[in-house]
């Protein structure tokens, strides 16, 4: 495919690692943060054919892992109320809520469906006036506009039976909070591509500047992650740390203007809960007072609803890099992709799941092979 | 949810309103809301998360990346030419 192959190309990728063996001369730890990287760091072998010096710990960048329980406990109990259609993305319906998720409140009998497009769920709640229909709404800067278009594409047709069930969270103060929490590792961060197409890559420069780390905007592909990591590491020899944009070719500086735009007209800024991690300042977003009618919390009522996760699992200290999917005592064992303990192993971009599918068999590594 | 791989735009239409489009993966095609690239063409590439696309993909920046990892290999093998001497 055009503008993929071309990153995926096996010679390049070899000479990379070499100028990375090059490079490196003391001990580094390069934090990804987006768990799309994650996946394509395990599926690729990254992570088995860098010099030991370098270590990769994997961020807390996949929106379905970092989503509170009790949010799927309110996404559970709105499903079950009657007369309400309630969609979301595949993903979040296996999400374990404090006693159940949502394919089993589908098997109870709730109207829950899986949508590809926010778009979709507009469509059925015009076509179904006599129902509720609820969006549950999750993920980082990549999917807050879709989130905004869906409020002000029901605003716009005047669409009383819409709501939306928001959780969505913002990266960079998640990235300080974690440079800030005293048993920090992180020494480089290789930035989420797709957050900054919306916000662009300024917003991390006074972040750059205050902790003194390397932040490199870096894609998904291979060569993205590898010349990613290339960047860190000669930052790091250096001694610099500035923000380096190494996917031009989809992140302009200053993001993506309309999206913005309409992200900030519908939402606002607020404080908000990490599933294993816990509340972090300024790092969500909440549906504006002028938009509240389609606010899905307040009409069913739901914002009592509270849970704790389970115990045994360790996902919020992997989420912060301070433990690997394997010290796990669950891992492979109580928990799997088919039974997940924890958000971690549910979504394929979770660490623990591309830990579980790829580095358990520890065969492919296509970057190297494929010739 | 983060992982996308760019699609060509190869058709675009209005929709209740919206800037919608047909966007080609390499065979497979899928609708997808244009809203917040607005001047985008028919034949470019976009980047599309959830149905929506966020960015038109800069086909010049893609190609400079790709010759600064041209370079990469060149200096790689002109250095190994050397030492083989
Ligand atoms: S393996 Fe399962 S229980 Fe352990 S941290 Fe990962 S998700 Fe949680």
């Amino acid at each position: 495919m055009k503008f993929v192959d071309e990153y995926r190309d096996p010679a390049l990728a070899r000479s990379m690692i070499e100028q990375i063996n090059n490079t490196v001369k003391s001990n580094w730890t390069i934090m990804e943060i987006c768990g799309g990287q994650t996946h394509s760091i395990m599926r690729n072998g990254i992570d088995q054919v860098l010099p030991e010096k370098v270590s990769l710990i994997h961020g807390p960048g996949c929106p379905v892992c970092v989503t509170p329980i009790e949010m799927i406990d309110r996404a559970i109990a709105i499903a079950l109320e009657p007369n309400v259609i309630l969609c979301s993305f595949g993903d979040m319906l296996r999400i374990p809520g404090s006693s159940k998720d949502l394919f089993v409140a589908k098997s109870e009998g709730a109207d829950v469906r899986i949508v590809y497009s926010t778009l979709d769920s507009i469509k059925i709640a015009s076509e179904h006036l006599d129902k509720q229909v609820v969006f549950f709404g999750i993920g980082f800067e990549t999917t807050a506009p879709s989130t905004a278009m869906a409020i002000h594409q029901a605003n716009r047709l005047g669409l009383d039976n819409f709501f939306m069930l928001n959780s969505h969270v913002l990266v960079p103060p998640a990235m300080t909070a974690l440079l800030d929490s005293p048993d920090n590792r992180v020494q480089a961060y290789l930035a989420a591509g797709h957050v900054c197409a919306v916000q662009g890559s300024s917003e991390y420069e006074p972040i750059a500047e205050k902790y003194s780390v390397p932040i490199i905007v870096t894609g998904f592909e291979p060569l993205d992650i590898l010349s990613g990591i290339l960047a860190a590491v000669t930052q790091l020899e250096n001694g610099t740390a500035t923000v380096e944009n190494q996917y031009k070719r989809v992140v302009p500086t200053d993001g993506n203007p309309e999206a913005k735009a309409l992200v900030y007209e519908i939402f606002e800024v607020t404080d908000r809960k990490w599933r294993g991690i816990g509340t972090i300042p300024s790092s969500g977003l909440q549906i504006r007072e002028s938009y509240k009618q389609f606010d899905a919390e307040k009409h069913f009522n739901v914002e009592f609803i509270t849970a704790e996760e389970p115990e045994q699992c360790i996902s919020g200290l992997i989420l912060r890099g301070l433990k690997k999917q394997n010290e796990c005592p669950e891992f492979n064992k109580t928990c799997t992709p088919m039974k997940p303990l924890g958000a971690t192993m549910v979504s394929s971009e979770g660490a623990c799941a591309a830990y579980y599918t790829y580095n358990q068999h520890k065969v492919i590594l296509p970057v190297l092979e494929s010739k | 949810m983060c992982l996308a791989v760019p699609g060509k735009v190869v058709e675009i239409s209005e929709e209740n309103g919206l800037k919608m489009g047909k966007i080609d993966y390499g065979g497979t095609q899928n609708s997808t809301c244009l809203e917040f690239v607005p001047d985008v063409n028919i034949g470019e590439y976009v980047i599309v998360h959830a149905g929506f696309a966020l960015n038109v993909l800069d086909e010049k920046e893609a190609k400079k990346t790709l010759d600064i990892f041209d370079e990469l290999e060149q200096k790689k093998s002109e250095f190994l030419r050397k030492l083989s001497k």
